[in-house]
């Protein structure tokens, strides 16, 4: 994985003796709150209901067993012993003491991580498909690149003053499992008729409030234009974004409001003034880059795995595992594994410090050291041997991470909600326990089939609610709690925005109405193949309309 | 009814003005404030205690009487007055759960 340089070392020491500076200013009453936020907000540093979070970047969710250490460390000392992964491939740390949080960025920086563009209206930390460099349908390994657009958005003085966040996905495979058409800049990587390596883009994809997939502005972007052609995107939405609502202020809506083709046109005529200037890929720093993801070493082993058989055979629970949480690797015997941080009532994405640890003692053991946060709040471990798989099982079973339920119906996205989050307007993990408790046996889920539940506590939509196949979203009705259910949306390369199916339910009856919606997909599903998803685009939303509400 | 809440700058940790200017960690120990005037009074204490680099972010929220204990009136306002629903163990709920 990418280790850093001279130059990467400077500027977060930097940064961190800046923030040191900053904090002891602040409790000496040098800055105010007014003039301190914007700057602890640039360190990943965000005031919450109960306490201060800091939240942590895991550049294209990679990180190796020393960071999960320190990250289980950091957890410990300075924290409840827990930390939740999120939808951006993350971590927060959700009870920091501010005088603490130079200290918590100093040990970070020890083990090269920081807390730089996890917030503020910057580019953010760019994300990428957790089965990066071991997925068996991956054309190249996106993370070179993500790493490339990290060196050159990393406190970009040009970029820092957006009028909004920006956020960039990117995916190696043609099966996105990115979520890239719903970012700001969504990028897939392809290859043209002579082979070479290319880039399909995406701009003007968002969730929040208004909803959009993104637009198509590019269907083969050479490599060597990667950077020119983002810093066009980025320049022609820093002259024209709105500035005048911060509603409306995202480049979805100057997509939306400009068109298309005019806004094609602008970035386009800004790239051609600078393509051939210094932000031209030079192919010798491409590959020195992509160096640094070489994958490790792994021997090709028979397709079948005896010792993986012989354990399904007698052990239902490891069956259940394998089934649904490994991902086809590219080399044979190997695989991808899932470790699941959705336990069956528990709370989505939310690892303890002895959790971490075990973590990065299954990476350094099984794993070649590698370990990757999935935008959908797992951890994956990308390069297991089939034949480790019994052992490495029983070690997740111990530590409570072995739920076989990956991308199952208790797999549930959820956003921290009214538990923590200042912005929130309903809880969200609540309802995520629930609907996990009410279908959390073995037998149920795998009936049941792939099925994405996302849950977001407020329109902000972190819980990515309008690409679940079942979106719940928390509102306030009269002081109560009171979910929204959208149905049919998804956020892979057949990207949809899911539509309200109609009144929202109360806390006591959201979980019952989901259970109505599965049982009528149940009910009216060709075939066991046939996904929630599928039938849903199969028969509309008819039948799920009149289950819910009746046909008056 | 009205009481006036901030987060204490050092720690973050949830907090209520009280009688005398001091700053309580449990709701019902809250000074309360009822009517216009009394809450803009609230207010400018608050205020001042922010710019003396005491709490952050003050606002007024409505709290209602139960067996004679000041409790809030929204959900928002509850949690932040216990801790998170889903941890028990954690915020001002576990503090109380051990006395």
């Amino acid at each position: 994985m990418y280790r850093y340089d001279e130059f990467d070392h400077g500027f977060v020491t930097q940064r961190t003796e800046q923030f040191k500076d900053q904090v002891r200013r602040r409790l000496a009453g040098e800055l105010s709150e007014d003039e301190f936020k914007p700057l602890r907000l640039m360190n990943g540093l965000y005031l919450q209901l109960h306490a201060y979070m800091l939240r942590v970047a895991i550049p294209y969710g990679t990180l190796n067993g020393r960071q999960m250490r320190k990250l289980a460390h950091i957890a410990r000392t300075y924290d409840h012993s827990y930390g939740h992964f999120t939808t951006r491939q993350n971590i927060q740390f959700n009870w920091p003491k501010l005088e603490d949080t130079p200290a918590i960025l100093e040990e970070l920086a020890e083990v090269e991580m920081h807390a730089i563009q996890t917030s503020g209206n910057c580019i953010r930390n760019v994300t990428a498909d957790h089965f990066a460099g071991a997925a068996a349908d991956e054309i190249a390994d996106p993370r070179p690149y993500a790493e490339i657009l990290r060196q050159w958005s990393s406190l970009h003085p040009e970029f820092s003053f957006l009028p909004r966040k920006f956020k960039m996905a990117i995916t190696g495979a043609p099966n996105d499992r990115a979520a890239v058409q719903v970012h700001d800049i969504g990028l897939q990587l392809t290859r043209n008729d002579e082979g070479e390596i290319g880039f399909v883009v995406f701009v003007g994809g968002g969730l929040g409030r208004t909803p959009m997939i993104g637009r198509k502005v590019r269907d083969f972007l050479p490599e060597e234009d990667l950077l020119a052609y983002s810093e066009a995107i980025l320049r022609v939405y820093n002259r024209y974004g709105r500035r005048d609502n911060k509603y409306k202020a995202r480049i979805k809506i100057l997509v939306h409001e400009t068109g298309l083709e005019e806004l094609k046109a602008d970035i386009e005529a800004e790239f051609e003034k600078i393509r051939f200037g210094v932000l031209r890929l030079p192919d010798e720093e491409v590959r020195r880059i992509e160096a640094y993801f070489a994958p490790p070493p792994l021997e090709v082993l028979p397709d079948v795995s005896s010792a993986v058989e012989t354990r399904k055979a007698t052990d239902a629970g490891f069956a259940h595992f394998v089934k649904h949480n490994l991902n086809p690797h590219r080399v044979p015997g190997h695989t991808s594994v899932t470790l699941s941080m959705k336990p069956i009532g528990g709370i989505p994405g939310d690892a303890t410090d002895v959790q971490m640890d075990v973590i990065a003692e299954l990476a350094e053991t099984f794993g070649h050291d590698e370990i990757r946060i999935s935008h959908e709040q797992n951890v994956i471990l990308p390069h297991v041997k089939l034949d480790d798989l019994p052992a490495l099982y029983d070690r997740a079973v111990a530590a409570g991470f072995a739920e076989g339920n990956s991308g199952l119906i208790t797999d549930i996205i959820a956003c921290p909600g009214m538990d923590y989050c200042a912005l929130a307007t309903a809880r969200s993990i609540p309802v995520a326990q629930r609907i996990s408790e009410r279908f959390g046996t073995p037998e149920r889920q795998s009936e049941i089939g792939e099925l994405k539940i996302k849950i977001s506590g407020c329109i902000n939509a972190c819980g990515h609610h309008h690409v679940g196949h079942i979106g719940i979203l928390g509102l306030e009705k009269k002081g109560e709690e009171f979910y929204q259910i959208t149905l049919g949306g998804s956020a892979n390369e057949n990207a949809s925005i899911g539509e309200i199916v109609g009144r929202g339910f109360s806390s006591e009856e959201v979980v019952d109405a989901i259970e109505t919606l599965v049982d009528t997909y149940l009910g009216l599903r060709e075939s066991e193949g046939e996904t929630f998803l599928d039938a849903y685009r199969r028969v509309g939303e008819e039948p799920f309309k009149e289950a819910l509400y009746g046909t008056a | 009814m009205q009481v006036i809440t901030a987060n204490r700058l050092l720690d973050g940790e949830v907090v209520w003005l009280a009688e005398g200017g001091i700053w309580v960690e449990t709701v019902s120990g809250a000074r309360v404030f009822e009517g216009k005037d009394a809450v803009a009074e609230g207010l400018a204490l608050g205020a001042a205690a922010e710019k003396a680099q005491l709490v952050v972010g003050v606002y007024e929220m409505a709290v209602t009487e139960e067996d004679g204990d000041l409790v809030p009136v929204r959900l928002r306002e509850k949690i932040r007055a216990k801790g998170p629903t889903t941890h028990p163990n954690l915020g001002k709920q576990a503090h109380a759960a051990a006395v």
